[in-house]
C-alpha cells in the first residue's frame, strides 16, 4: 500500500524520539553522574548520545594527539629539578613533515662545542598538523602528543607559535595523562630516567636508574608545589582513579583573579576577569556554577 | 571487440610483448629499471590505444597523468593505467614521451572518454597540450594562475628549498611564518598582459557564448525564453564542500552542466614531491578526510611495493589493516548516505543517526591511531602500534568525563550487534520509504558502458551493475582468504547506488566478523616489519598502488629516483574522476535532483581538488 513505507520510517523517528525520553525518565537528576555518562556513550546506549560540551567533555583516550610538548624533569624532583629531556637532537624537526619544528642547538659556551640541550624550541602551532612522528621518532621520549585541545587565543602572529617555555611540561604530567604508555617507555628505557642521565649516572658509579623520581641519596624528597607545577596541578603524580575532579583548583583560581593579578606570567584583564595568557587553557575556564544552570 | 576473443588469456605483460610485436615501430618496451609496461610513440598514440581497447580488452583507463623528467631525459611522460572491467587483472601500462618544451601528447578522450578531467588536470599542471580534447582548459587552477605548477623548475611563493628537510629549522632554528617573507599581495604572480578588472573565467565566458548571453535578452523577441544560466556554489550548503556547478537551465530542466571545482586545491602532488616518504602519509588523511585509513593503505602499498624486499609485512599487521579499511568503509557510506537523505530534502535526522553509529567507529580509531579522522595509522611494513588493551581516557580538563572498555569487548560488540543493528533500521527507516523511491528511481542513469567508459568507479560503477571491485579483481593484502560477495545493482540509478552502499556495509560486516577471530588468533604478534629509520630512501623506478577505497579506486602513482623524497607523486582520486559523468546524468532532470545526483556519486573536496 502507498504509505506503508513512510510510515515505517516515521516509526523509527518515533521510536529514537521516545527511548531518549525513557532514558531521561530513568536517569532524573543523575544526568551527569559519572555511570550515566558511561552507559549514554556505550555501544548498548539507545537514546540521545549527545555531550553537553563543555559542561561535560569526553575525555580523550591514551593515544590522542594534539600539539606536541617537551618532557622535562619534574621541578620538584631531587637531583635533577626541571631538566629538559630534550637533547636537540634534531630528529624531530627532520621527521616534521609541515616543517614547522624550529630547534636552535644549545651551545657551551666556554667551549663553543654543542651541547645536547635545546636553547631555544619552536613550535608554529598553526602549521602543525598533529600527526604525531615528532613523538614517534624522538628517541629520548623528549616530546610527546598532548591532550589539552584547548588551545584558542586571541591573536594567532604571537601566540601561536609556541616556545620552550610553552612547550615544557613536567614529566608526571605526561605520565597522568597518558599511564600505560609511559609505562611502557619506562619499562623500555630500563628505569625511570632519562636515557642519557642513565648513562651518566652509570660512568658516575651510582645506579643506572632510580625507580621514580625521587633521590638515591635522600630518600624523602620534599613535595613542593612548585609554580611551574600549577599547570599541572590537577594531574595527579601516579595514575589514580580515572574521575580526577579538577573543579574545586578551578575555581581557586578564580576566586584568586578577580581584582589583581594574582603571580607572574602574562595577564590581561578581560571583564572583571584576569586571564593568564601563558597559562595553558583549563585555568581559564570556567565551570557553570549550579546557580547558572 | 572480436579479438578480445581471440586473446583471452594474455596477461598484462602478454599484451605488452604482443603490442611490441604488432607496431614494432611505434611501441617499446619500457626497459629502465624499475619501470613497466611499453613506450608508445605519441604519433601513433590514438591507433594503438584504440587497439589495447578493442583487440586486448584493457577498456578502462583507471589512470592518466604525467611525469616531469628534468634533468633525467628531460622529457615529459604521460603515464596511463589501463584495465580490463570487469574481468580484472593486472593494469597495462602504457607511456608517451614528449619534448618539455611545448609538449604535446594527442587526447585519449575519443578512446577513453574517462581521460577527460585526468588530460585536463595534466594540461593545468604540466602545460601539456592534448590536441584533440574537446573542452582542454585549466581545470584545478584558475584562468589567472601563473605557470604550470607540477612542473619541475616552477617554485611556489613560499619556496624555501627543494626537499624537505629545510635546512633552517635545525641546529639554528630561526622561526619565521611564511608570510613574513611573502607578505599577502605579494604572493601571487599572472601571467603577463593578465588584467584582473576585466577578467571572466573562460568557462562562464564559453557558457554564456553557448547561451548566447551578454546580449540583450529582453529587447529581442528571439530570447524570450525560460533559459538561465544558474551557479550552484562555490558555497551552496547542499553541495559537498566549496564545489560549483554551472547549470544551464531550461526552465527547471538542466540541459547542461559542468563541474569547477579547484576551490581546495592546495596542490597536494607538489607538496608530496618535496616531502620526504614517510611524511606524505599524514597528507594522505587530508585527502578523502572521511577515509584517512583507506588512504593510507593505498599510500602504504604503493611504497611497498617500491621498497620491495626491504619491507616484510607481518600477518597480524594485514589484518589490522583490513579491519581499518573495512570500518572506514562503514563510516563513509553511512556518511554518504545521510547526506544522500539531506540533499533529497529529510534534514538531518537521517544524517544524524548514521553519524551517531559512525562515532562509535571514531571513538576506536581515536584510542588506536590517536585520532578520529587525521588517522595517520598505516607505516610502510605494517601499522603504527598495535590496538590498545582498553579503550580509555583519563581526565585532564574541566569537566572531562571518562571511559574504559576493553577493546576486543568492544569490538565485538561493535561488528556483531551495533553495525548490523544500525544497518538494519537504517533499512527499515529508508528502503521502503515512497518519498525516497520517486526521488531515485530512473534519476541520474548511468549505464553500465558509459560508467566504464568514464572511468566511473566504485559504487558508482557496481551500482550501474558492472561487478568490478579491487578486492576481487585485483586482491591486496589478506582479502583473497575473506569471504565476501561484490554488491551490484543492475539499473545504476540513485536507488540502486543507495541499495549498494547498503548492502557494501554488510559486506564489511561479514568480513569483520571473518576479522576478529584473526586478531584473537594473531594477538602479540609483530605488527611492523619495515625500516625503522627516519630517513628511507626507495629505490629507483615506479610504483602503482591502489585499493578499493570506500568511494571507488584510490591508486597512488610513485616515481622515486632513488633518493629520499619522491621524484613523482600522483594520486587518483576516484571523487575526482567520478564527477567526469556528473554532466552526463545530470542532463534532462531537474535543477532539484542536481543536488542529489552529486550526493549519489558521493564526493569529498579535499580528494577531487587535493
Ligand atoms: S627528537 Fe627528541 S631529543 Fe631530538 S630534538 Fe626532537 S625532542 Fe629533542
Ligand atoms: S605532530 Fe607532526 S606536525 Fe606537529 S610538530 Fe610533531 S611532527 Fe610536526
Amino acid at each position: 500500500m502507498f504509505g506503508t513505507g513512510i510510515l515505517k520510517g516515521l516509526g523509527v523517528t518515533f521510536r529514537h524520539f521516545v527511548t531518549t525520553f525513557i532514558d531521561d525518565i530513568k536517569y532524573l537528576g543523575k544526568k551527569r553522574d559519572l555511570e550515566v555518562f558511561q552507559h549514554k556513550q556505550s555501544l548498548a546506549n539507545v537514546g540521545l548520545v549527545t555531550v553537553e560540551y563543555p559542561d561535560e567533555k569526553l575525555a580523550v583516550p591514551e593515544r590522542f594527539r594534539f600539539v606536541p610538548f617537551l618532557v622535562t624533569y619534574n621541578q620538584d624532583d631531587p637531583e635533577y629539578a626541571g631538566k629538559d629531556w630534550c637533547t636537540s637532537c634534531g630528529i624531530c624537526a627532520k621527521v616534521c613533515p609541515p616543517q614547522c619544528i624550529w630547534i636552535v642547538r644549545g651551545t657551551d659556551p666556554n667551549t663553543g662545542r654543542p651541547k645536547p640541550e635545546p636553547e631555544q624550541f619552536y613550535i608554529d602551532t598553526d602549521i602543525c598538523m598533529n600527526c604525531g612522528y615528532c613523538a614517534e621518532y624522538c628517541p629520548f621520549d623528549a616530546i610527546k602528543m598532548d591532550h589539552n585541545y584547548e588551545l584558542a587565543s586571541y591573536d594567532r602572529t604571537t601566540a601561536h607559535i609556541h616556545d620552550k617555555k610553552r612547550l615544557s611540561k613536567e614529566i608526571r604530567y605526561w605520565q597522568s595523562i597518558a599511564p600505560t604508555t609511559a609505562a611502557e617507555e619506562m619499562e623500555a628505557r630500563k628505569g625511570y630516567d632519562h636515557t642519557d642521565v642513565q648513562k651518566a649516572r652509570k660512568k658516575a658509579g651510582l645506579t643506572p636508574s632510580r625507580v621514580g623520581p625521587t633521590s638515591d641519596k635522600a630518600p624523602e624528597p620534599e613535595v613542593v608545589a612548585a609554580p611551574a607545577a600549577a599547570a599541572t596541578a590537577e594531574a595527579p603524580a601516579a595514575p589514580v582513579a580515572v574521575q580526577a575532579s579538577p573543579a574545586p583548583a578551578d575555581k581557586a583560581v578564580e576566586a584568586a583573579a578577580t581584582d589583581k593579578p594574582p603571580g607572574p606570567g602574562n595577564w590581561v584583564k578581560r571583564g572583571k576577569r584576569w586571564i593568564n595568557l601563558d597559562a595553558p587553557a583549563e585555568v581559564k575556564k570556567r565551570s557553570r556554577g549550579p546557580g547558572e544552570e | 571487440m572480436s579479438d578480445q576473443v581471440q586473446n583471452p588469456v594474455l596477461d598484462a605483460s602478454g599484451v605488452a610483448d604482443a603490442l611490441v610485436q604488432r607496431f614494432p615501430d611505434a611501441v617499446k618496451k619500457d626497459t629502465r629499471k624499475g619501470y613497466e609496461g611499453v613506450i608508445i610513440d605519441h604519433h601513433k598514440l590514438l591507433e594503438v590505444a584504440g587497439a589495447i581497447r578493442d583487440d586486448y580488452g584493457f577498456n578502462y583507463l583507471s589512470s592518466l597523468t604525467a611525469v616531469d623528467y628534468l634533468g633525467m631525459g628531460d622529457h615529459m611522460e604521460v603515464v596511463y593505467h589501463a584495465f580490463r572491467v570487469p574481468t580484472g587483472g593486472a593494469p597495462l601500462v602504457f607511456k608517451a614521451q614528449t619534448d618539455r618544451v611545448e609538449p604535446t601528447i594527442p587526447s585519449l578522450v575519443k578512446v577513453y572518454p574517462g581521460a577527460d578531467f585526468q588530460e585536463r588536470e595534466a594540461y593545468d599542471l604540466y602545460g601539456i597540450y592534448f590536441p584533440g580534447h574537446p573542452n582542454l582548459k585549466r581545470i584545478l587552477l584558475w584562468d589567472g594562475f601563473e605557470g604550470h605548477p607540477m612542473r619541475k623548475d616552477w617554485k611556489e611563493a613560499y619556496y624555501e628549498q627543494e626537499h624537505k628537510p629545510f635546512d633552517s629549522r635545525w641546529p639554528g632554528g630561526n622561526v619565521f611564518r611564511g608570510e613574513e617573507h611573502n607578505p599577502f599581495g605579494h604572493n601571487v604572480r599572472y601571467p603577463a598582459g593578465f588584467n584582473l578588472d576585466n577578467f571572466t573565467p573562460q568557462t562562464e565566458a564559453q557558457f554564456q557564448s553557448e547561451m548566447s548571453l551578454g546580449v540583450d535578452i529582453m529587447g529581442d523577441p528571439a530570447f524570450t525564453n525560460e533559459r538561465l544560466l544558474v551557479n550552484l556554489g562555490p558555497h551552496h550548503p547542499s553541495t559537498h564542500g566549496v564545489f560549483r556547478m554551472m547549470v544551464q537551465l531550461n526552465g527547471e530542466t538542466i540541459e547542461s552542466l559542468e563541474p569547477v571545482m579547484g576551490y581546495l586545491h592546495r596542490n597536494h602532488e607538489k607538496i608530496g614531491e618535496r616531502n620526504t616518504w614517510f611524511g606524505n602519509m599524514p597528507f594522505t588523511d587530508r585527502l578523502d578526510y572521511l577515509s584517512s585509513m583507506g588512504n593510507n593503505l593505498g599510500y602504504a602499498l604503493a611504497v611497498e611495493k617500491l621498497l620491495g624486499s626491504q619491507v616484510k609485512i607481518p600477518y597480524r599487521a594485514e589484518v589490522i589493516r583490513v579491519l581499518m579499511a573495512e570500518l572506514t568503509r562503514i563510516t563513509n557510506h553511512l556518511w554518504a548516505i545521510g547526506f544522500l537523505l539531506n540533499d533529497l530534502g529529510a534534514f538531518f535526522t537521517p544524517a544524524l543517526y548514521c553519524i551517531q553509529t559512525r562515532e562509535y567507529i571514531l571513538d576506536f580509531f581515536e584510542a588506536t591511531a590517536g585520532s578520529r579522522m587525521m588517522c595517520n595509522y598505516m607505516r610502510f611494513g605494517g601499522v603504527f602500534k598495535d590496538l590498545p588493551e582498553r579503550i580509555r581516557a583519563e581526565a585532564l580538563l574541566l569537566n572531562d568525563k571518562v571511559r574504559d572498555m576493553d577493546t576486543m569487548q568492544y569490538l565485538k560488540d561493535l561488528i556483531t550487534e551495533r553495525i548490523p543493528r544500525s544497518i538494519d533500521e537504517l533499512d527499515e527507516y529508508l528502503s521502503d520509504s515512497e518519498i525516497i523511491a520517486s526521488r531515485c528511481i530512473g534519476v541520474g542513469v548511468l549505464p553500465a558502458d558509459v560508467a566504464i567508459a568514464n572511468s566511473a568507479a566504485g559504487p558508482l560503477l557496481r551500482a550501474s551493475g558492472v561487478p568490478y571491485d579491487l578486492r576481487r579483481a585485483l586482491p591486496y593484502s589478506i582479502y583473497p582468504e575473506l569471504e565476501f560477495d561484490v554488491v551490484t545493482r543492475p539499473n545504476g540509478d540513485l536507488l540502486d547506488r543507495y541499495f549498494v552502499r547498503l548492502d557494501e556495509m554488510r559486506e564489511s560486516v561479514r568480513i569483520l566478523k571473518q576479522i576478529l577471530p584473526l586478531l584473537e588468533k594473531t594477538k602479540g604478534e609483530s605488527i611492523f616489519g619495515g625500516k625503522t629509520s627516519y630517513s628511507i630512501k626507495a629505490p629507483a623506478g615506479e610504483s602503482y598502488g591502489m585499493v578499493e577505497n570506500p568511494k571507488g579506486e584510490l591508486g597512488y602513482y610513485v616515481v622515486s629516483d632513488g633518493g629520499g623524497n619522491p621524484w613523482r607523486y600522483h594520486v587518483r582520486a576516484p571523487s575526482f574522476i567520478n564527477l567526469t559523468t556528473l554532466g552526463l546524468m545530470a542532463k534532462g532532470h531537474k535543477v532539484a535532483d542536481v543536488v542529489a545526483i552529486l550526493g549519489g556519486i558521493d564526493i569529498v573536496l579535499g580528494e577531487t581538488d587535493r
